[in-house]
Formats: structure tokens, C-alpha cells, sequence
């Protein structure tokens, strides 16, 4: 089946088996491979990429049910020489060892810091209605949909935390 | 020119504490981090080949006997669909570590359920794992599967090498003033590295390129040698990049060999990634162990009699067995000692290493009998440990290499606040939550391998690092740059370093926390060699040769490193032979873990509140990715400890969670904040006096977690992981002794 | 994953009419019914994709809240009224799954989820529920995560979905729509089965129908609390957990609503329980009486016997919350 997806500001017009997933398309078709196939069940999170500006699992997802949407992926967030402040922020507090899950951890970091801005409560949110803040609870807590077997996770909560302190200072 | 350094003895030169460019030990960032974060590192299931097909394996549905016939003739049929491939190469199971011995051919003989016994290839992914998923399996079973370590059925074998037995154990129990004799389980247990094991094969003109997801290239480069029947200078493997081994990766696994022949008789590079379900269900695993300790001790606290027995289990005629008790013969002193380890042959996954094979469990069992040893005494847990420091190796009167426990004890308590630690249990609540401390000491055996590395000085004041290593996210592209950089007096920047290709020379390659002093000694030697050729060029002896900054530094003369390079680049080798310190010394990494949990006096809930490790690893390498290898470690502890089991069904074997929904690696919101201090330390012993961090963490830690939760609310839990069912019993059964 | 035509539907008209042809399944976030595809647990030979269809509004009605069954888990959770008045809705959302799979995963959907159970999921083991007759291989087998309650000799799967557990205290209904134009509304009470002889029937969706909405009516004043007991932190399915909405007046309870997720092969509410609560002053003995009743029947199969007093023991604590005086907590 005929499937256009811009990825990256850029538009992909792929032909595809219509069981190719999203993530298989991207890592596959488009041409790249940022994005991580760790479990291809929605169980860890490595393949987290940003659809119309939202992060998903790209692994339980149809390429064709995506057909003319905006994809996000690590590819599009910074390069090394131009990296996004989460990309620079992971590499400062080392939050990766292996880096198989970094990709899928910043693209979800980068949605779920907006998640945050955009007040969406989290389970250890105190109340529904509060301001949500990027503590390190709330970060942990937004953040564990993306399983770090190297188990950086004090590194990257401190990464976002400091992402978000530094768009705080700038905003 | 190749410099060689044999291990025999200690050295007390500390020659990197001379060098001057001061890189070495600090937290330098990992040079590859940038492609990281990007996604711009290339991983193996990232690799593609024109022309590449994939292909997917087919597992067995029982649990012992043979295959008879493959139904390929419907699958064959399928769109795509290109070949069933059944070759009696392929392997049942992955290989172990350090060996170039592959691991059991003729897949059609079935010794556990879920064991890959043929390969589909197809045109594409979608295709193939289809087609496997219908492939239809006729066997002949065989009785007799055993399913299980403690099935009566289970034939039990005692390797004499590892039994063990000093004075009369016996009779000291018998006389001492408080014994101790309990049993702990641990589960089985999944490496689960994030990047699903996974191989491209293609044939390049009779020579085999191989990308796979390996730990150790050299070794596993004579296992695909082996398993196929050809030579190793015949095959290249490459990986720059692995997405986390954790023992899983040592040895080739099936999909590696299936790759290769797949694409030997398809004549296109043929990649064969396995599912979440076959990288948990065809590579291999933990052992479950059963132990019973025994100690004896005397009213002072002092251990007069350490008994370990263990049951541990693998397929019948493997070798490998868990060495639960490696640590257990040096960590404690006691006159009278037996060890006694039995293993269970069982048709289940192959066991072999996993992060810190022995010591995650036998250290971390022992540390928990250590807890209720201290509690029967009405002793300090800390104070019990100081009080049972030897002096020298018990049994052998070897000396320690260098021994750091007491102050990692010491430390440890202080900087975590142990002396807040109420000695009795359920002495802190706050709401529902009971809140207590633990604590453990951390040991794991240190050792080094054979290693090899090129050094490259180039007349543009670079320097290139090349070895076959691997960096499996442990920081081997940092501190071998850093080794490097500190040796030859250049900025992070000027040195590169190029891992994960067996054309370069051959290293220890990753596992066993030997790969940083082990490769990392390699490239120093290199460094000496060529630091030597610049000393002559200078005029001067070496040791006075002062470099930094890309100049050579004597007697207030400053050069350039091109001047004293004569126009030439210039190479040299370094060579790591293991020697005789080994056997000399015992060597062993120390630390101290500390942890504070609350247990939900309802549910029996756990919840890590906050953690401390103390490690004494001889020379810190870089401060950040030991860091981050001690922060792993502890966290596995608190998988081992609260949630990690892989679950063997009791009438087959079979895994019956063999996914990351079911199979509960720690997430985040499980880790709280963790606190790591390094002691300052050089192991004379060690080649650059530097020792392994990988595993350590992981070697005791969970104990600390086990005995928090009794100082929290009372509840002993002797078999892990400590899930909620386990303590809520505790809870019940504690509320009923209250009335 | 066995291979499909795939019907991207322009209308729910559209997507009825495909609907009538035997094979199809309708696709909206994906979120299970992909896992269980590539699995080939479920193999369906069309799919219709109704993920485009105009059933995305959250609308406050007189008859109480209208959400689209393609409300995702996300937005429903974040909605300001839920937030406001169906606190427990938005609690149980939070409680399951991840962040990306919150933003996929619908509303319709997660109703539809099926059971977590290891053999349900491995093709290599007998499983009623998805090989009607070929037995059930929990029973006897690993069955940590199983059913004490409702089960039956063919099937001990338990429903996964927190968010259904919380519609079920919160009395919710189901709009379902059928492929020759007519709608129907059904009580979730009503919506699933318990497995009996049939476990693959999971709920009373005759073929073809769609789930268009779901209806919550107006929310009770008094507490509301999703409480869930699971093996890590986050991430996890639930052991057992409890939903409840509950109102005290004058110092005893005037109404009550329990459901209990992780027991039962559907979200399990029991009106003797409830009956035995209201009007009465809370205590723990009546906390007591309450489990008494809602575990009378229960049966453990080995390795979830620990359900039965987890079930009490987090019924009581959550009644214990659910009726102190102090303010804190969600309140609608």
C-alpha cells in the first residue's frame, strides 16, 4: 500500500506491506534507524518516536494507519554537532550506558516535558488539578514507559531535570 | 613493535599517577555519546545490505525428544517465503563466554521447550515471521524431561573442583555459642539487554562478514569457526556498537550461526533479529539457586564455622555451573568451612553467566544470612562484618591484593546515616508505610584477561586507539581514549578510538568486569612503547619524558610530538599476558551497599527510598561511566531483590514470561535516588592498579534491600524476588503472632 | 502477523458495513490488538481502521458525561470535567500503562482488551479462550496474575484494564452501534461475561457492532479513589485493585460504589458489599464484613491464593481512606 508520512519536515512516500508497523517503516523504508526496536510489544519504549507532536510506541502502530502525519524521531530533535538541550542534557549527566534506549527516552522526554507544560496530572500527581512540575517523582513516574536495562534512570531524571530548569530559565 | 607485559607480580610504579595531562579518572564524556543521543550510532538490527532478506526462527514445542519432520511444503508456498533451513549446524542455545567452543549443534534434538530448531527466510520481516509462526513440527518426544532443580527425577552431579571442606565443620557448629542455618532461593534470571540479540551474515567471496551482538569478538569468532566447520581468519565480525550484553552476548547464539548459514546457502546477507520472546527464550539465563547457609559464631560475634551448600541446575553436559560460592571461601574469616555445590540437570534454557555470575547470588544470600546472624547477636550488621575481616585469603594464606571492606563499611555508614537505623524492627512508620535500613558488603573476584591493542601516533598530533573491544555501554571509547590521552600527553579530542572489528587486534573483549584493566592495560603498553621511542628521540629515559599537549617536555625542553616522530607516523602494540598474580594474590573488588525502604504494612509493597554504595575498585578510570556502572549494578540489585523471575512452567521448563511485560526489569519510577562514593585506591596487584566496576553493584546489593525490609516491618523473605505475596504472608503471619 | 486488507473507513456507516464481512476486526489505537497480532493470537483477515472517525468528543450532557470510544486514554484522563468530577476516571487512566501507550490506546478500546494470561498469549500452549476446546493450560500451570473470582473450569484469565474498573464503580454505559443502523446502550455491568463454558466471548458486541461511546452518569459528591497493588512501581498490571466512590453523611456512609480490578475476568462490583456498607458507620469490623462478602466465593488456584487477602486487606485501607474525616484526596 502507498503511504506518505513526512518525517522529520521531510515527506516519505513508501510502499508498504500494510503489516509494516510504523516503527519498521521508519527504520526500515526511511532509512532511519534511530529509532529502536527493543520488544515490539509496547513494552519498553525504545521505539518512542512523536506523532503530530505526541509520543507513541512506533511498534503497535500501523504505517498505513499513519498515512499523511507529521513523525518526530531522535533524527529530528538535533544532530551532534547542533543537539537538542535533552540530547546535550543526556550526554552531560550520562544518562545512557549502552544507548539502545536513549533515542526512545529523549523522544519521550522531549513530549512529555510538553505533557507537563500542557498540566496533565501523572498516578503520582498529589492532586488532579495542581500545576504538574518536573520533580524527580513525576519525572520517574512519566518516565516509565522506557525500561533502561543499563538502569541510567538517577542520570536521566537528573538530564531532564535540567533540561526543563534550562527552558525554565530561558522561557 | 609490540609491547608485552606478562601479570606475575604487583607493581608499584603507579606510572599513570606520573602522567601529566591530567584525563585519566575524570568524568570525561563518552567521545561516542554524541552519536548516541542522536541516534547515530549504528547497532547491528540497524545494519541493512542490498539484496538482504530476513529470517525468523522456529521454536520447539517440546520439551525433550527429536524432530521428525519440518512441514515446510505449506510454508514454502507463502508469498516470500524463500527457504526452511534445517541445517545440523545450527545451534540449540548460546555459547559461553571465553571459550572459542560452540555451543551444542543439531538443533533437531530438542532439549527444552522453546529452543530454536529451524530458520525461515523470506523476502521480507512481515514474511518471515509469519511463515515461522505456521511452520507445523512433527517430533518424536522422549520421557523423562526433568523439569526442575529439586524434581526428585533430577540427576545431581557434585564437580569436585568446587566442593570444598576445612576443619570440622561440623562439630564447630555444633559448639558454636549462635548458629544460623537457613535456606534462600534466588530465581532465574534474564540478562534482557535492551537490543534484542541479532545477526546480518553475508558472504563476501568465501569470507564471512558478520554483524552481531556481541561482548567478546575474538573468542566468538572461533565459535562461528567451529560451528560451521571453517576457518576463523575466514570470518569478520563487527560491532561497534552493543545495545547491553550483560553476559547474554558472551558467547554466538543461534541466530548468529542460522545467519551465516542462511546466507551461505541463499547467496544474499541474510539478518535474522530475534523477538523479545526468543532473546529471552533461545540465548540462556541465571541459574535459580537454592543455598543453605550455616554459620557458627561465638558471643562476640566472631564466625567460627561458614557452611554454603548450593543447588544450582543446567542442561545435562554443560560445564558451566553458577559459582555461587566463589566469594564465599575469602570474604569472612572462620576456621571451619565447607562448601558444598550440586548441580541439577534439567531440560531448561542453558545456563551461564549473567552480570556477576556467583557473587549476585551467593553474595547476596550470604549477606542476608549475615543480617540474621547479626540480629540473633544483637550486633550491629556493620560491626559484625569489621569483626570478621581476614587478614589473609582463609584456607590459602595468600594475601589480599588490596582490601578495602572495612573502610567501605565504615564509610558507607557514615555518609548514609546508619547510626539513625533503629536496631529493632517496625520502630518507624509513617502512614501505612513501615521504614527501615540495610545494609550489605559487596565482594566480587577480580581478574584480568589476555588483551590486545594498537596505538597509532600520527604526525597531525592525533592518536588512534584500535582493538577488537567492545563497549557495550560500559565506556570502553572513553576510558581507552582517556588511557591514551593520559599515556601520550594529548587533549580527549586528538585521541579516536575504533572498537567491535576482529580485524583489529584481539582484546579481552567485555564480561567479567575484566575489560577495562584487561583491554585498557593493552593500549597503556602500547602507549609505553611509543612513549619510549619518544623519550629516545628526545634523548632522555622514558619515566623522565613528560608529555602533554601534544609536546614532549625534558630538562626545560619543549618539543612538539611531530618533531620527535623523524616525519613518520608511528604504531605499536600492546600486549596483556595474564601471569602468575593471579595465583599469587587474591584479588577481589570490595564495597559496601545501604539502602532504606518502606513496605507497605497493607499490601506489602515495596519501595526503594534511597540507596548508598561505597567501591573500592583500585584506580577509577573515569569518574562518570563508573559511576554509572556502580549505579547499574545496584539497581539490578534491587531487580534481583523486589521483582526480577523468570518463570519456568513446572510441567514443561518452558519460560512462561518471556517478555518485558511479565519478566519485571526495574522502571524508573522503581529507582530512587542513589548515592555512589569511590574509595581512592590503587591495587598494586592490578595492571594499572585499576580493577573492574561492572558487577560489583549487583554483588550484595540486593541484601541490603532484603534486610531493610525486616528492619522495616519483621518480615525475612528467603526466596527472591521479595514480590508483594511473599511479604504480605510475612505481614499476616507476624499480625496472627501478635493476636 | 497473517496478512489483511486493510479498510481505512470514511464514516461509521462505512466502517459498520465493512464490518459485515466475517474476518473483520475494527483497529483504533492498536494498542493490543497489534501485540496479539504479531503473535498471531488474534488474526484477523480484514481490518477496518475507525481510528479517523468523528468519535473523539468529551461532552457534558444532562444525562452526564459522553465520551468518544476514540477518546484517547490521555486526553481522557487530562479532560478538565473528568478531572473535576470523575476524579477516578482520570486516577485509574494514570494508574495503567505508560505515557505513550495513554496517548494511543482509546477508549472503546481499552474496554476491549483482553486478558494479560501468559497461555493466552503463547500459541504453543492450550488456551479456551482463544482455541475454544483446547484447554486451559493456567489451570495447573503459572497462574500468579489469575482469577479468585467468577472463573471456571474452562478459563481463569483475568480483564487487564484499570480504566474499566473505574467505569464500572462509576455505573458507566456502553453506546454501541450495530451494522444495520440501529444503537443500543449497555450497562458495563452488563457489557462482559464471565468465561463459563464460552471464554472466548468476552463481552455482548455481537459481530459487526462498534463501540461508539461511553456514558457516565453524573458524578455522586463524596470521595473517589483508584487504588491499584501491582509488582513495580509503574508499568505493571494490577494484582488487585480497587475502585471507589463513596459518601459520608453525618458520619456514615450514604452511598457506596466498589469495583475490583485483577480478580475477576471482568471488573467485578458486588451490590452486597456496598449493601452492607451504606448507612452504617464505618469501622473495621464493618470494613470486614465487607470483604467477608466480596471474597465469600473467592477460589485461588496456587499462586494467586495471596489475591484473597490482598483483595481484603486493600478493600479495608481503601474504605479506611475513602471515609476519614480529614479533606485531602480527590473529591468530586
Amino acid at each position: 500500500m502507498h503511504v506518505t508520512l513526512t518525517i522529520n519536515d521531510t515527506k516519505h512516500s513508501l510502499d508498504l506491506d500494510p503489516r509494516t508497523t510504523l516503527l519498521d517503516a521508519i527504520r526500515s523504508h526511511a532509512g532511519l534507524t534511530g529509532t529502536k526496536k527493543g520488544c515490539d510489544h509496547g513494552q519498553c519504549g525504545a521505539c518512542t518516536v512523536m506523532v503530530n507532536g505526541r509520543r507513541i510506541n512506533s511498534c503497535l502502530s500501523l504505517a498505513v494507519m499513519h498515512d499523511g502525519d507529521a513523525v518526530t524521531t531522535i533524527e529530528g530533535l538535533g544532530t551532534p554537532e547542533a543537539l537538542s538541550p535533552l540530547q546535550a542534557a543526556f550526554l552531560e549527566t550520562d544518562g545512557f550506558q549502552c544507548g539502545y534506549c536513549t533515542p526512545g527516552q529523549i523522544c519521550s522526554a522531549t513530549a512529555m516535558l510538553e505533557e507537563i507544560r500542557a498540566g496533565w496530572p501523572s498516578h503520582v500527581s498529589e492532586t488532579l488539578d495542581g500545576p504538574a512540575l518536573p520533580t524527580e517523582a513525576e519525572i520517574a513516574e512519566r518516565m516509565s514507559g522506557n525500561l533502561c536495562r543499563c538502569s541510567a534512570y538517577p542520570n536521566i531524571v537528573a538530564a531532564i531535570r535540567l533540561a526543563a530548569a534550562e527552558r525554565e530559565d530561558a522561557a | 613493535m609490540t609491547r608485552e607485559m606478562t601479570h606475575d607480580g604487583p607493581d608499584a610504579d603507579h606510572r599513570l599517577d606520573g602522567m601529566a595531562q591530567g584525563v585519566l579518572g575524570r568524568g570525561e564524556p563518552r567521545p561516542e555519546g554524541a552519536l548516541k543521543v542522536t541516534g547515530r550510532a549504528v547497532y547491528t538490527g540497524d545494519q541493512q545490505a542490498p539484496g538482504m532478506v530476513h529470517g525468523a526462527l522456529v521454536r520447539a514445542t517440546i520439551t525433550r525428544g527429536r524432530v521428525t519432520t519440518l512441514n515446510s511444503a505449506t510454508v514454502l508456498e507463502m508469498p516470500g517465503v524463500l527457504a526452511v533451513i534445517d541445517d545440523p549446524r545450527l545451534v540449540r542455545f548460546s555459547g559461553q563466554g571465553a571459550t572459542t567452543k560452540p555451543p551444542k549443534a543439531d538443533a533437531a534434538g530438542v532439549v527444552y521447550h522453546g529452543q530454536p530448531i529451524a530458520l525461515v527466510v523470506a523476502e521480507t520481516l512481515e514474511q518471515a515471521r509469519h511463515a515461522a509462526l505456521r511452520l507445523t513440527v512433527d517430533y518424536a518426544e522422549e520421557p523423562g524431561a526433568v523439569t526442575g532443580p529439586e524434581d526428585p527425577a533430577a540427576e545431581v552431579e557434585l564437580p569436585q573442583k568446587k566442593q570444598s571442606e576445612t576443619g570440622a565443620p561440623d562439630a564447630a557448629l555444633e559448639a558454636a555459642d549462635t548458629v544460623i542455618d537457613r535456606i534462600y532461593r534466588t530465581a532465574s534470571m534474564s540478562s534482557a539487554p535492551m537490543e534484542p540479540h541479532a545477526s546480518l551474515a553475508e558472504w563476501q567471496g568465501g569470507k564471512l562478514v558478520l554483524h552481531s551482538t556481541l561482548q567478546m569478538l575474538a573468542s566468538a569468532q572461533g565459535q562461528v569457526a567451529a560451528a560451521l566447520g571453517i576457518e576463523p581468519e575466514d570470518i569478520r565480525i563487527l560491532a561497534p556498537h552493543v545495545g547491553g550484553g550483560f553476559g547474554s552476548k558472551l558467547g554466538i547464539s543461534p541466530e548468529t550461526v542460522a545467519a551465516a548459514i542462511a546466507a551461505q546457502q541463499m547467496r544474499r546477507p541474510v539478518s535474522v533479529v530475534c523477538t523479545r520472546p526468543q532473546s529471552m527464550e533461545t540465548t540462556s539465563r541465571r541459574s535459580e539457586t537454592l543455598q543453605r547457609i550455616q554459620m557458627g559464631a561465638d558471643d562476640e560475634g566472631r564466625l567460627t564455622m561458614i557452611g554454603h551448600e548450593a543447588l544450582v541446575s543446567n542442561l545435562p553436559g554443560q560445564k558451566f555451573s553458577e559459582p555461587v560460592q566463589q566469594a564465599t571461601h575469602f570474604t569472612y574469616e572462620a576456621a571451619h568451612r565447607r562448601v558444598v555445590h550440586r548441580v541439577a540437570r534439567v531440560h531448561r534454557l542453558v545456563a551461564a553467566s549473567v552480570r556477576a555470575p556467583g557473587e549476585a547470588v551467593g553474595a547476596t544470600a550470604f549477606e542476608c544470612a549475615m543480617d540474621e546472624l547479626a540480629d540473633k547477636l544483637g550486633l550491629c550488621p556493620v560491626a559484625l562484618r569489621l569483626r570478621n575481616i581476614p587478614k589473609v585469603e582463609p584456607g590459602t594464606g595468600r594475601p589480599f591484593s588490596s582490601h578495602k571492606l572495612a573502610e567501605a563499611l565504615t564509610e558507607g555508614a557514615r555518609r548514609f546515616g546508619w547510626e539513625h537505623r533503629h536496631a529493632s524492627p517496625r520502630a518507624r512508620r509513617e502512614g501505612e508505610w513501615w521504614i527501615g535500613m540495610g545494609m550489605s558488603s559487596l565482594v566480587r573476584v577480580n581478574t584480568v584477561m589476555e588483551a590486545k591493542a594498537r596505538v597509532s601516533l600520527s604526525l597531525d598530533g592525533t592518536a588512534l586507539v584500535e582493538t577488537d573491544m567492545t563497549d557495550i555501554g560500559t565506556g570502553s571509547y572513553a576510558i581507552l581514549s582517556q588511557i591514551a590521552a593520559e599515556m601520550l600527553g594529548l587533549p580527549m579530542g586528538s585521541v579516536e578510538t575504533v572498537l567491535g572489528d576482529t580485524d583489529l587486534p584481539a582484546s579481552s573483549g567485555s564480561g567479567g568486569s575484566f575489560g577495562a584493566a584487561s583491554t585498557g592495560s593493552a593500549v597503556y603498553l602500547a602507549c609505553l612503547e611509543l612513549r619510549s621511542r619518544l623519550a629516545e628521540a628526545m634523548g632522555c629515559p622514558e619515566p623522565e619524558l613528560t608529555l602533554k599537549d601534544g609536546h614532549a617536555i625534558h630538562d626545560n625542553r619543549k618539543v612538539p610530538l611531530s618533531t620527535l616522530m623523524g616525519g613518520a607516523a608511528m604504531q605499536a602494540e600492546g600486549h596483556l599476558i595474564p601471569g602468575e598474580a593471579e595465583d599469587k594474590a587474591r584479588q577481589a573488588t570490595w564495597g559496601a551497599a545501604f539502602a532504606e525502604v518502606g513496605v507497605n504494612a497493607i499490601t506489602g509493597e515495596i519501595r526503594v527510598r534511597r540507596m548508598l554504595g561505597t567501591f573500592a575498585i583500585g584506580r577509577v578510570l573515569n569518574a562518570q561511566t563508573a559511576r554509572s556502572q556502580a549505579l547499574g549494578g545496584m539497581i539490578w540489585g534491587i531487580g534481583m531483590a523486589l521483582t526480577e523471575e523468570l518463570v519456568h512452567d513446572a510441567r514443561d521448563g518452558h519460560i512462561v514470561n518471556r517478555d518485558l511485560a511479565e519478566y519485571h526489569v526495574p522502571v524508573n519510577a522503581d529507582v530512587p535516588a542513589l548515592e555512589v562514593h569511590f574509595l581512592e585506591e590503587r591495587d598494586d596487584w592490578a595492571p594499572m592498579q585499576a580493577k573492574g566496576i561492572g558487577e560489583l553493584g549487583i554483588c550484595g546489593a540486593g541484601a541490603a534491600i532484603v534486610n531493610a525490609v525486616h528492619n522495616a516491618c519483621g518480615v525475612r523473605v528467603r526466596s527472591l524476588p521479595m514480590t508483594v505475596d511473599k511479604v504480605l504472608a510475612g505481614l499476616v503471619e507476624a499480625e496472627a503472632d501478635q493476636g | 502477523m497473517r496478512a489483511f486488507d486493510y479498510i481505512r473507513a470514511g464514516s461509521c456507516k462505512d466502517a459498520l458495513a465493512e464490518a459485515e464481512t466475517p474476518g473483520t476486526a475494527f483497529i483504533a489505537g492498536g494498542t493490543n490488538l497489534l501485540d496479539l497480532m504479531k503473535h498471531e493470537v488474534m488474526t484477523p483477515a480484514r481490518l477496518v481502521d475507525i481510528s479517523r472517525l468523528d468519535l473523539r468528543g468529551i461532552t457534558l450532557t444532562d444525562a452526564g458525561l459522553r465520551v468518544g470510544a476514540l477518546v484517547s486514554n490521555s486526553d481522557l484522563a487530562a479532560d478538565p470535567l473528568v478531572r473535576r468530577h470523575w476524579p477516578l476516571l482520570s486516577r485509574a487512566l494514570l494508574a495503567g500503562a505508560s505515557g505513550q501507550l495513554r496517548n494511543k490506546a482509546t477508549t472503546g478500546g481499552n474496554l476491549l482488551q483482553r486478558t494479560r494470561c501468559y497461555y493466552f498469549y503463547d500459541t504453543a500452549m492450550p488456551c479456551n479462550k482463544r482455541e475454544p476446546g483446547s484447554g486451559c493450560a493456567a489451570i495447573g500451570g503459572f497462574n500468579r496474575i489469575h482469577a479468585i473470582l467468577g472463573a471456571s473450569e474452562a478459563c481463569i484469565a483475568t480483564h487487564p484494564s484499570d480504566m474499566a474498573v473505574a467505569l464500572r464503580a462509576l455505573s458507566a454505559e456502553v453506546e454501541l452501534l450495530a451494522p444495520g443502523g440501529g444503537r443500543r446502550q449497555v450497562p458495563l455491568a452488563a457489557f462482559y461475561r464471565l468465561p463459563g463454558d464460552t471464554p472466548h466471548v468476552e463481552t455482548v458486541l455481537e459481530p459487526g457492532e462498534m463501540i461508539a461511546a461511553v456514558l457516565l452518569p453524573p458524578a455522586e459528591g463524596g470521595r473517589q479513589i483508584y487504588r491499584k497493588v501491582r509488582d513495580r512501581a509503574s508499568y505493571a498490571f494490577a494484582l488487585v485493585s480497587v475502585a471507589a466512590c463513596l459518601r459520608m453523611e453525618q458520619g456514615r456512609i450514604a452511598a457506596a460504589a466498589l469495583a475490583f480490578g485483577g480478580l475477576a475476568h471482568m471488573p467485578w462490583r458486588s451490590a452486597d458489599v456496598e449493601g452492607t456498607l451504606i448507612g452504617e458507620v464505618p469501622s473495621a469490623a464493618l470494613f470486614d464484613r465487607a470483604a467477608d462478602l466480596l471474597l465469600a466465593e473467592a477460589k485461588g488456584q496456587g499462586d494467586n491464593d495471596f489475591k484473597i487477602p490482598l483483595a481484603r486487606r486493600t478493600l479495608a485501607a481503601v474504605l479506611a481512606e475513602a471515609t476519614a474525616e480529614d479533606t485531602e484526596g480527590d473529591r468530586a
